[in-house]
């Protein structure tokens, strides 16, 4: 997995709250079964009109957006859905970072599985952010997850707070089956003491 | 060991968590141990993929079970997948079950059905357990007092390969119904009176334990319907203590523990109990006895009135981000402010999903519909929650009921509560859906939903329009 440490980029602004999953990434690109190639899809129903030509009025389609980075969102990002999808979407699109009021639980952690940092800021500093990105643009970003430190050239400074595990995860781009793996003697520890409810589950299959 | 006696008072949610620590993990995190995983087509290729990259095996298939839900035909030869996509997606969770050993409910297998709704019916989800599938309305089953929660694909992977989570501690939440439910009123829309309460991310964070006389008073099937819309509010997990309605539900349905393994289990599950005294990190009160007939006039489940009111007026709304979201929400669902909600007129009726199509929401919707016949305008259709429901009321004749009305009978899955397959909404058709998600586009770009309980969906089937079920004129 890819790690995250610092990161200076452009931001875009979505200026809506409960973006949900579904349309992150629409149902209909869901039946792919490859973890990449959903970046054209992202926001699909709202970044193109019935007939598949950009829609002018959606915030990504904006020509100031063009490359961006960061995404800077409302409250409760990404509700919805379980799919990890609209992180595959996010990421290949070319975000690094989502800035947000606050995020749905199951989207923080696909995020910090992809690579991807879910940034919460309060309403305020998101409302700071959006001024501004409204005046320059497009506004550069930097977002260092050392220091816990969102901030601008010009004098912009946010510190954010991340769950230490999730930090971890993100640093050290952490592959976490083969760290669970190395705790095999417990896990088999931990199922040899409690067979007998294991086995309710599923009897005639009961391995151990 | 620490005896019962010196234990602080704990949360079920507690005491489930605590029986499943494998060990600490990196951090904050903990080792979970999963009981039971549930797989389907959409979400776990790219897992199965990242096993067989890294040359990894399933730790134990014998505690993971797949169906096929999401992604298939609901009418004509089910068999016969024609998206070639959808098709791809189901024979590859075919051949990931037989290479890894994984027992798959196929199509062909009287017990197909949705994940959320076998799981149940076939005695897998049991009290105490902990659950989890790539899905987020996993939820449901924490209607039995087991622990369960959606994943996203990579923590798939993690499962079959480990059979463990790596999980952080969440918070919990008490969602108190006080008062007995008056006559009509289902629990749906005690789940819809929640959200439009506590709103779409009122939860989040948290697993919410409900409790009360109400839902003591509910049946498995309609506990399941709150557990289900539990992830709506963004809680975690949603969750009911087992008592004497779990266990009858239970005993005697396939994998549920026999004889002497189930008076073992039924002591056990007996325990797990909230302790009095035990502390949650919030609080809700709902009174019970004076909630109505709910239906969502807006584009997420909060966004949801009583049968009797008006869909709001964005310019009485004060705050900003508020009154932002509710112009878009009526924008996109073509009604205009202070529209009341009785006259919001319906062209498609759907009676399905993981909330609302098990036999009880098919049972409450065929007594409103019997000796009517759905309006001229509307388009209805029923999609048993999976083979065994649709055997079940086809055996007690509420297909011939739903047929002679004018609905559409049809086969177990999905179907049009996410639209992944060919049942979905045109662009600007309005529906009364026993779903749980109207967000846009979600039944079909541009479609309109509106969530309701099974009988209000089959009220507004016959009027072309919403009605208060609370008058309506059985026959019959
Ligand atoms: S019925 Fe709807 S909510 Fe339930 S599992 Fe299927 S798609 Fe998800």
């Amino acid at each position: 997995m890819q790690s995250f440490t610092i990161h200076t980029g452009t931001a875009a602004l979505l200026e809506r709250d409960s973006v949900d999953t579904d349309q992150i990434i629409p149902k209909q690109f869901l039946k792919r079964i490859e973890r990449t190639g959903y970046g054209d899809f992202l926001f699909f129903d709202w970044r193109y009109d019935a007939d598949g030509r950009p829609n002018p009025a959606f915030a990504l389609n904006a020509p100031q957006y063009a490359g961006a980075t960061v995404l800077i969102a409302g409250k409760n990002f990404a509700c919805g859905s379980s799919r990890e999808h609209a992180v595959w979407a996010l990421r290949d699109y070319g975000f690094r970072t989502v800035l947000a009021v606050s995020f749905a639980d199951i989207f923080v952690n696909n995020c910090v599985r992809n690579g991807l940092l879910p940034v919460v800021l309060s309403s305020a500093e998101i409302a700071e952010l959006t001024s501004r990105a409204r005046l320059a643009t497009p506004l550069s970003l930097t977002v260092d997850l050392q220091r816990g430190l969102v901030s601008t050239k010009d004098g912009f400074n946010a510190d954010f707070q991340i769950q230490p595990f999730r930090r971890m995860c993100l640093l050290e781009g952490l592959d976490e089956i083969g760290m669970t793996l190395k705790h095999e003697s417990e896990i088999a520890a931990y199922e040899a003491s409690r067979p007998s409810r294991i086995s309710i589950c599923r009897p005639e299959l009961r391995r151990l | 060991m620490q005896s019962e006696s010196v234990m602080p008072p704990r949360t079920l949610f507690e005491k489930i968590w605590d029986s499943h620590q494998v060990c600490p993990g990196p951090e904050d995190s903990h080792i979970l141990y999963v009981d039971l995983h549930l797989v389907h087509e959409v979400t776990t290729p790219q897992a199965f993929e990242g096993l067989r990259l890294a040359g990894r095996k399933v730790r134990r298939p014998d505690l993971t079970v797949a169906t096929l839900d999401h992604n298939i035909p609901t009418t004509g030869n089910r068999f016969l997948i024609e998206d070639a996509l959808a098709r791809t997606q189901v024979e590859t969770l075919r051949s990931n079950c037989r290479e890894f050993g994984i027992e798959l409910f196929d199509l062909a297998s009287p017990n197909q059905g949705i994940v959320h709704v076998i799981g149940p019916e076939l005695g897998l989800t049991q009290p105490g357990m902990t659950i989890v599938c790539g899905d987020s309305h996993t939820s449901t089953h924490g209607a039995f007092g087991a622990l369960a929660f959606g994943i996203g694909t990579s923590e798939v992977e993690h499962v079959l390969a480990t059979q463990c989570l790596v999980q952080q501690k969440p918070k919990t939440m008490l969602v108190h119904f006080a008062g007995a439910l008056p006559h009509g009123i289902t629990s749906k829309d005690m789940v819809l009176a929640l959200i439009a309460q506590i709103g779409t991310d009122g939860a989040t964070g948290h697993i919410v334990e409900y409790a009360g006389e109400a839902i003591r008073a509910l049946s498995m099937e309609a506990r399941m319907t709150i557990c289900n819309m539990s992830i709506e509010a963004g809680a975690r997990a949603g969750m009911i203590a087992a008592d004497q309605t779990t266990f009858d539900y239970l005993r005697d349905r396939r994998f549920a523990p026999k004889d002497r393994d189930w008076n073992q289990a039924e002591e056990y599950w007996r325990t797990l109990q909230t302790d009095s005294g035990a502390r949650f990190d919030t609080t809700v009160e709902i009174n019970a006895a004076q909630l109505a007939p709910f239906v969502t006039w807006g584009t997420n489940p909060g966004m949801a009135a009583p049968v009797t009111a008006a869909v709001p007026d964005p310019d009485q709304v004060a705050d900003e981000s508020d009154r932002n979201s509710i112009s878009r929400a009526l924008e996109y669902m073509g009604l205009r402010p202070r529209t009341k909600i009785e006259d919001i007129p319906v062209d498609r009726v759907f009676i399905g999903s993981c909330t609302n199509a098990r036999l009880e929401d098919i049972r409450a919707a065929a007594r409103v519909i019997r000796g009517y016949k759905v309006a001229s305008r509307v388009k209805g259709m029923v999609v048993p929650g999976s083979q065994r429901v649709k055997r079940e009321a086809e055996s007690e004749g509420l297909d011939k009921i739903f047929i002679a009305a004018g609905f559409e009978w049809r086969e177990s899955g999905c179907s049009m509560c996410l639209g992944m397959n060919a049942d979905r909404l045109n662009p600007g058709e309005r529906c009364a859906s026993t779903s749980n998600r109207n967000l846009e586009g979600r039944q079909g770009a541009g479609g309109r939903t509106h969530l309701v309980s099974p009988a209000m969906a089959a009220a507004a089937a016959v009027a072309g329009h919403f009605v208060d079920i609370r008058q309506w004129e059985y026959k019959g």
